[in-house]
C-alpha cells in the first residue's frame, strides 16, 4: 500500500514504531491533494503549513523517546462547519467568507490532542443543508466513482476527500442523514454516533436538536478509532452525555463474532422505490450476516412515512432560529445599509444561498404566532411516535438494517425539486429525530459499479454493537480493496 | 391545484426571517414553499391526541456549573471578524435617530 493510501490505525502504527515519518505522510498527502483536488475540489481550504509543522512535532516527539497519542501523525481533514483557530471556516457560505476563527470546536481539540493532523477543510452544502454538496457557495465536488454524479450531502466534500485517498480519515457533521449518505454514495463508511455523545462546542450550529459530529474512515476500525477520540464528555456543549466512552477500536478487534445478533429488518424500508440493484445488495447483507450466526426478525416501524414532514418542519424551524445570528453585525458579511433593519435583512439576503434562504423562510413560517401548534407542535408529537417504534423495535432486536438510500449517487442537477432532494434522505432521517446512532457501511456496487451503502441503527450509546456488526458486512459483503476508479 | 402562498404572505414571513428577497426570489418562494407544506399536510392526519411533544432525542435536564469565573475570548480576538469596529466596539448604523451622543 502506498503512504496515501494507508488507514487511520496503519498511519498511526507505521508512524509510532519509527517505519514511516509523519512528515513523509504529510507530504504525500499534500502532494496527492495538490495533484488531484483539481478535478474533485473536495477541499475549500489547506492547512498545509500548520500540517507540515505539526508533523515535524510527531516526528520530534517520537525521535525523544516520547510516548505518542493514538492518532499522532494521521492525515485527518474537517468538514468546513467545524471551527478551526487560525483557518477560514465558511460553513461553505459566503456569508462567513473570509471568517478566521479564533478558537477551536472541541472536536478538533481533540483530534489536535491526540496527534492527528489536520490537512484542511472539506466541502459540504452551505450549511450542512442539502443532500448533493451542490449547495456549497464556492464548488461542486465531484464523486470519486464517477465525476458526472454527486458525492452525497451534506458531508460530500468528507465522504469523496476519504474515498479519493485524499485524507485517512475525515470528520461530518449529520442533521438528517449527512454523514451516512455521502459516506453510502462514495463508498466509505460513516457514523453518525447518539445524540449528545459528540461535543458541538464550535460546530456551526444547523438544527440543534438533531446535530451531530462523526467520522467518515475507509474502513470501520478506523471510524472506531477516530470516533472513540471525539467522543464523550464535554462542559461547553449542554447536550454533552456525561456516559463514558468505551473503547470502540477494541470492541470492532475482539468482537467480529455476531452469533446470536438479532438484526431487525423494517418492513417499511424495503416497500416503495428503491433501485433493484440496492435491494439486491440489502439481501445479500443480511444473509451474509444470517449466515455468520445472526439472526434477521421482521419488525415494524409505522410512523417511518411520518419522518421525513416532521423532520422538514423542525430542522428549518431550528435552522431559522440558530442562522438569526448571521446579522452583518459581529463576523461574516456586511451589505451596507442606511438603517439597521436594512442592514440585517441586505447583509442575510446577499449572503444566504437559495437553499438556505429557503429553509429559514419555511422554519419560519412554521414557528411563527397562529401556526405553532399545527406544524412545529404536531411535528414533536410525530416525532415521539417515531422515536416510540423505535424503542419498541429494540425490545426484539439489537440493530435494524436498511439501505443507507434508495439509489447509488446521481448525477449533477438530477434532483430538480426541492422535494426531490430531500427524498435522498428519507431513510437516514428517523435516526436524528429519535437520537440513535446510525452508520453507513458499503456492501456492494451497482451494475454501473458505484457503490451502495447498508445503514445500521442501533440503540442509544451503542456504537458498539453497531461497529461490530458493521465490521461483519465489512469483511462479508464490502468492496475489499476496489477503489474509485473515476479519477486519475 | 394551486398550493402557492399568496405574495403578501411570503413578503411578512421574509421581514420576520429579516431577509431581503428579491421580487424574483419572492415568486419562487410563493410556488415552492406551497408544494412543500402542501406535501407535509401528511402531518394532520397523524394521531398524536396526548401524545408528549419530543423537543430533544436525550432527555436531559439543565446543569449547573461551579461559579467561577473562567478565562474567556479576549476582546481583541472577539472583534477581529468585525465587518466594522470602532476600538472595542462593534459599529452598526444609527439604530435611534437624533440619538447624538
Amino acid at each position: 500500500v502506498t503512504v496515501e493510501w494507508l488507514g487511520v490505525a496503519e498511519t498511526a502504527q507505521k508512524i509510532a514504531s519509527g517505519e514511516l515519518q509523519a512528515v513523509r505522510v504529510v507530504d504525500a498527502l499534500l502532494a496527492r491533494i495538490g495533484n488531484l483536488d483539481r478535478q474533485l475540489n473536495a477541499y475549500l481550504a489547506i492547512a498545509g503549513e500548520s500540517a507540515r509543522q505539526a508533523a515535524v512535532e510527531v516526528d520530534r516527539k517520537r525521535a525523544a523517546g516520547e510516548k505518542l497519542p493514538p492518532l499522532a501523525g494521521v492525515p485527518i481533514a474537517l468538514k468546513d462547519v467545524l471551527v478551526t483557530r487560525g483557518v477560514a471556516t465558511t460553513a461553505a457560505s459566503k456569508i462567513l467568507s473570509g471568517w478566521i476563527p479564533p478558537y477551536d470546536a472541541t472536536v478538533v481539540e481533540k483530534l489536535r490532542a491526540a496527534g492527528a493532523i489536520v490537512l484542511g477543510k472539506l466541502n459540504c452544502d452551505e450549511f450542512a443543508m442539502g443532500s448533493s454538496t451542490e449547495n456549497s457557495a464556492y464548488q461542486k465536488t465531484k464523486n470519486p466513482w464517477d465525476p458526472t454524479r454527486v458525492p452525497g450531502g451534506s458531508s460530500g466534500g468528507s465522504s469523496a476527500a476519504v474515498a479519493a485517498g485524499l485524507c485517512a480519515a475525515s470528520l461530518g457533521t449529520d442533521t438528517g442523514g449527512s454523514i451516512r449518505q455521502p459516506a453510502a454514495l462514495c463508498g466509505v463508511v460513516g457514523v453518525k454516533p447518539t445524540y449528545g455523545r459528540v461535543s458541538r462546542y464550535g460546530v456551526v450550529a444547523f438544527a440543534s436538536s438533531l446535530d451531530q459530529v462523526g467520522p467518515l474512515a475507509r474502513s470501520v476500525a478506523d471510524a472506531a478509532l477516530v470516533l472513540e477520540v471525539i467522543a464523550g464528555f464535554d462542559p461547553r456543549d449542554a447536550t454533552s452525555l456525561p456516559d463514558p466512552v468505551p473503547s470502540y477500536s477494541e470492541a470492532v478487534a475482539a468482537g467480529r463474532d455476531i452469533t446470536g445478533l438479532r438484526v431487525g429488518l423494517p418492513h417499511e424500508y424495503y416497500e416503495g422505490t428503491i433501485d433493484a440493484d440496492v435491494r439486491a445488495a440489502l439481501e445479500k447483507t443480511a444473509h451474509a450476516l444470517r449466515d455468520r450466526g445472526a439472526e434477521l426478525i421482521d419488525i415494524a416501524l409505522p410512523h417511518t412515512a411520518l419522518a421525513l414532514p416532521a423532520y422538514y418542519i423542525i430542522a428549518p424551524a431550528e435552522a431559522s432560529s440558530n442562522l438569526a445570528r448571521y446579522d452583518g453585525v459581529r463576523y461574516g458579511k456586511r451589505a451596507e445599509a442606511g438603517d439597521l433593519l436594512s442592514l440585517y435583512m441586505r447583509s442575510r439576503g446577499a449572503g444566504f444561498g437559495t437553499e438556505v434562504k429557503r429553509r429559514i423562510m419555511l422554519g419560519t413560517y412554521a414557528l411563527r404566532s397562529g401556526y405553532y401548534d399545527q406544524y412545529y407542535k404536531k411535528a414533536q408529537q410525530v416525532r415521539a411516535l417515531i422515536k416510540r417504534d423505535f424503542d419498541k423495535a429494540f425490545h426484539h432486536v439489537d440493530v435494524i438494517l436498511t439501505p443507507t438510500t434508495p439509489t447509488a449517487a446521481f448525477r449533477f442537477g438530477a434532483k430538480s425539486s426541492p422535494l426531490d432532494m430531500y427524498l435522498a434522505d428519507v431513510f437516514t432521517l428517523s435516526c436524528n429525530l429519535a437520537g440513535l446512532p446510525g452508520l453507513s457501511v458499503p456492501c456492494g456496487l451497482t451494475a454501473e459499479g458505484l457503490p451502495i451503502g447498508a445503514q445500521l441503527i442501533g440503540k442509544p450509546l451503542d456504537e458498539a454493537t453497531l461497529l461490530r456488526a458493521g465490521a461483519a458486512i465489512e469483511e462479508a459483503v464490502g468492496l475489499g480493496d476496489r477503489r474509485p476508479g473515476g479519477i486519475a | 391545484v394551486n398550493v402557492a402562498l399568496g405574495r403578501k404572505e411570503v413578503e411578512e414571513i421574509a421581514l420576520l426571517a429579516r431577509l431581503h428577497l428579491e421580487p424574483d426570489e419572492i415568486e419562487r418562494m410563493q410556488g415552492e414553499l406551497g408544494a412543500i407544506l402542501e406535501h407535509f399536510g401528511a402531518l394532520a392526519a397523524a394521531e398524536t391526541e396526548g401524545v408528549a411533544p419530543m423537543t430533544h432525542a436525550v432527555p436531559l435536564d439543565l446543569r449547573l456549573r461551579p461559579d467561577e469565573s473562567e478565562p474567556s475570548l479576549p476582546p481583541e480576538d472577539a472583534l477581529r471578524g468585525a465587518p466594522a469596529r470602532d476600538g472595542d466596539l462593534f459599529v452598526v448604523p444609527v439604530v435611534i435617530p437624533g440619538g447624538e451622543s
